[in-house]
């Protein structure tokens, strides 16, 4: 019998679901389009609310599945629909019978230059929290400035956002923002630090309690409004317009480095796989879910599961306890059959 | 700024022009604040570039001014606008260029929200025919004409006579453009360059041989904002505005400023005298302003025009300074005569400002 299992996507869902499906006795092929695994969190410095090493996560997660198939740098160019499964086409000429499929293809990060107002692209020292979180990696960036005096957060970069067709929140930002600023103290102790919010949205186990520490330990000033406008001074400082909605005045400040909390939005090159398979998009664009409180993992189609955030934005532990979920599903599926 | 980036959005935001047969529809105010810009725009595109343009005497305001200030509906704006749009119709002409940006951008709401609620067109078209026996079809193109100058500038440039260049230090000019703000605040994608880095006018100065300046407050308002200065309490608060702007760019010693709108050159202009009143600040050089030029003005200084020809005789901002350095020449004793050499008289000078 095929016990095939394709798993499309090798950030640490597709990850996590092949761990748990080795533990299970299967031996998952794993295909990822980039040529390493770990997706977003293998570009990531720290996680929060512990600042635990991405890098480690995604290094011990590597070792956990080598037993399993892998194909990196490798995309998938056709599917088709058999009696009891799908056989895959893969972009090095590789033909799977697959019984079951799992989908974690993740998501995108919003192209904050699209936000033109902002200034990303054409100011230098405006930069996205993935360019931070490289630069906090180790990497090289001339645009972070040697010794900043003052450093700006813009959240909602894309998300809760109509114009930018994108009225869901990312999830994750808030969270990130206040880790980042937190991060930019640490490494410049006297740099002054603006979080400018829409809402703060710290609905997980430790958040608030690291919010407090943003604030109390390390002076992270919150500014409730939304920044309209940045321009250069003469002397290659950002100017930053923005209305503080808790005292009703109009604000302006002068900054060195401005990071725009860039939001998740869907990734599009999940649209083949989508349109091979046959699977519905929900209206925020991600993959439709048969059910968004009990079957958050289940496609509605036979034999073909979810996890992570190609359904809608997600934290490190919502993703590794539906690529979990999502394992046991496919067990339960394969063994029912 | 990463010019690179700058481009990639300018060249995101470019759109269709036709390159001939406009209807042009001139602004209420700007003959009398600039009275040789329109008159030069007519003799640029048709005599100098041999283009088709047409006017109408029947063309009359586009209730802009009152639709800004609250006094008229925008129903009422709509159905004068309708006239307007059955005026081109009637003359055979299907691409609309209206000298003035905040029509433009009356035109650009209007024909958007009739795009978006089909049943007020019928409506509008219905007072139409009720009111004066009018049907009209919408223009196919709109452009303001300062997007025609734009689309014509390297026609423009190989016909210069004189650069954007300081004839004695052989340097650029540096030059502020600033943007009307019904030009693309409102609907980014009308005008070329978008709203946060339109490149209209940026597009022309260097063409021209000059430098743009990018300067914190460019996107500011010039201070007019209607309601800040029509009603008569709020002025203080359209100056304010426009102190903020020159407070914004003085660090970059501009040699001359260029703007697309009508109120935004008079108010540049003539709030500079009171400035210079109030806190005794100048901000050009050697206690001169900065010279306010529209583009028209500055197209006919670069095709070699007489600048007394061009009205900046009057202007607030004595214009000398960026003469001399654009090598143009001037006789100062004609500055004061009219097109008939008749005496215009020599207005009393200011003393807050130098003028001449």
């Amino acid at each position: 019998m095929n016990r095939n299992i394709v798993i499309i996507g090798g950030g640490i869902a597709g990850m996590e679901a092949t761990k748990s499906l080795l533990a299970l006795g299967y031996t998952p092929i794993l295909i990822e389009s980039q040529p390493y695994l770990g997706g977003h969190v293998a570009q990531w410095h720290k996680l929060f609310p512990d600042m635990s090493s991405a890098r480690e996560l995604v290094d011990r997660l590597r070792k956990e599945i080598a037993a399993a198939n892998l194909f990196l740098g490798t995309d998938v160019v056709s599917m088709n629909r058999l009696a009891n499964g799908w056989t895959l086409k893969l972009s090095n000429g590789i033909v799977i019978n697959a019984a079951a499929l799992l989908i974690s293809t993740g998501f995108k990060l919003f192209d904050a230059a699209r936000k033109e107002e902002y200034g990303y692209g054409i100011y230098e020292n405006v930069i996205t929290n993935a360019d931070l979180e490289s630069w906090f990696s180790g990497e090289s960036d001339w645009r972070i400035p040697q010794n900043p005096q003052a450093v700006g957060f813009v959240h909602c970069v894309g998300s809760r956002d109509l114009k930018a067709c994108n009225s869901q929140c990312s999830k994750v930002c808030c969270a990130t923002a206040i880790k980042q600023a937190i991060e930019i103290r640490e490494h410049f102790p006297f740099a002054k630090v603006y979080c400018f919010y829409m809402d703060l949205r710290l609905f997980g186990k430790k958040y608030e309690d690291f919010y407090a520490n943003a604030q109390r330990d390390y002076g992270v000033q919150f500014i409730r409004g939304r920044v309209s406008e940045v321009g250069e001074t003469f002397d290659h400082r950002l100017q930053v317009k923005a209305e503080d909605t808790l005292s009703g005045k109009p604000l302006k400040l002068q900054l060195d480095m401005l990071v725009l909390m860039a939001g998740i939005v869907r990734n599009q090159s999940v649209q083949s796989i989508s349109d091979m398979a046959g699977l519905e998009t929900d209206s925020d664009g991600f993959l439709r879910s048969s059910d968004n409180e009990y079957g958050v993992v289940e496609s509605g189609q036979p034999g073909i599961f979810y996890a992570g955030a190609c359904t809608g934005p997600k934290t490190v532990p919502e993703t590794v306890a539906e690529a979990r979920s999502a394992a046991l599903q496919i067990h339960s599926y394969l063994k029912d059959k | 700024m990463i010019l690179e980036g700058r481009q990639k959005i300018w060249s995101d935001y470019q759109k269709d022009i036709p390159d001939d047969h406009w209807y042009y529809v001139r602004s209420c105010i700007r003959q009398n604040f600039f009275p040789a810009s329109e008159r030069m725009f007519t003799h640029i595109v048709k005599d100098v570039l041999g283009k088709d343009l047409y006017e109408t005497p029947h063309h009359t305001t586009c209730g802009g001014i009152a639709y800004h200030c609250d006094t008229i509906p925008q129903e009422t704006a709509m159905t004068i606008v309708a006239r307007q749009f059955a005026l081109m119709t009637e003359a055979g002409y299907e691409n609309y260029c209206p000298s003035c940006i905040t029509s433009f951008g009356n035109y650009a709401e209007i024909l958007e929200t009739w795009r978006e609620f089909p049943e007020l067109e019928a409506r509008i078209r219905e007072d139409l025919w009720k009111a004066c026996r009018k049907e009209f079809n919408k223009p196919k193109y709109l452009a303001h004409s300062s997007d025609l100058i734009y689309h014509w500038r390297g026609d423009i440039a190989r016909r210069a006579k004189k650069l954007l260049i300081n004839v004695n230090t052989g340097e650029p000019l540096r030059v502020v453009e600033h943007i009307g703000c019904h030009y693309a605040k409102m609907f980014p994608s009308k005008g070329v360059g978008g709203a946060e880095y339109p490149c209209v006018l940026a597009g022309m100065i260097e063409s021209w041989g000059g430098q743009v300046i990018d300067y914190p407050e460019r996107r500011h308002c010039c201070g007019y904002g209607f309601r800040q200065y029509h009603v008569k309490a709020n002025r203080g608060y359209s100056l304010s505005n426009t102190h903020k702007k020159f407070e914004s760019m003085e660090p970059y010693h501009p040699d001359l400023i260029i703007t697309n709108c009508p109120g935004c050159p008079y108010f540049l202009d003539r709030w500079q005298y009171v400035i210079a009143c109030q806190t005794g600040k100048t901000y050009g050089e050697n206690g001169h302003g900065i010279p306010v030029l529209t583009y028209e003005e500055l197209a006919g200084l670069v095709l070699g025009y007489d600048p007394w020809d061009l009205g900046l005789q009057l202007h607030q901002v004595a214009v000398e300074p960026l003469l001399q350095k654009m090598g143009v020449s001037y006789d100062p004793s004609a500055k004061y005569l009219g097109l008939n050499r008749e005496d215009l008289m020599k207005p009393e000078l200011p003393t807050s400002i130098k003028c001449y």
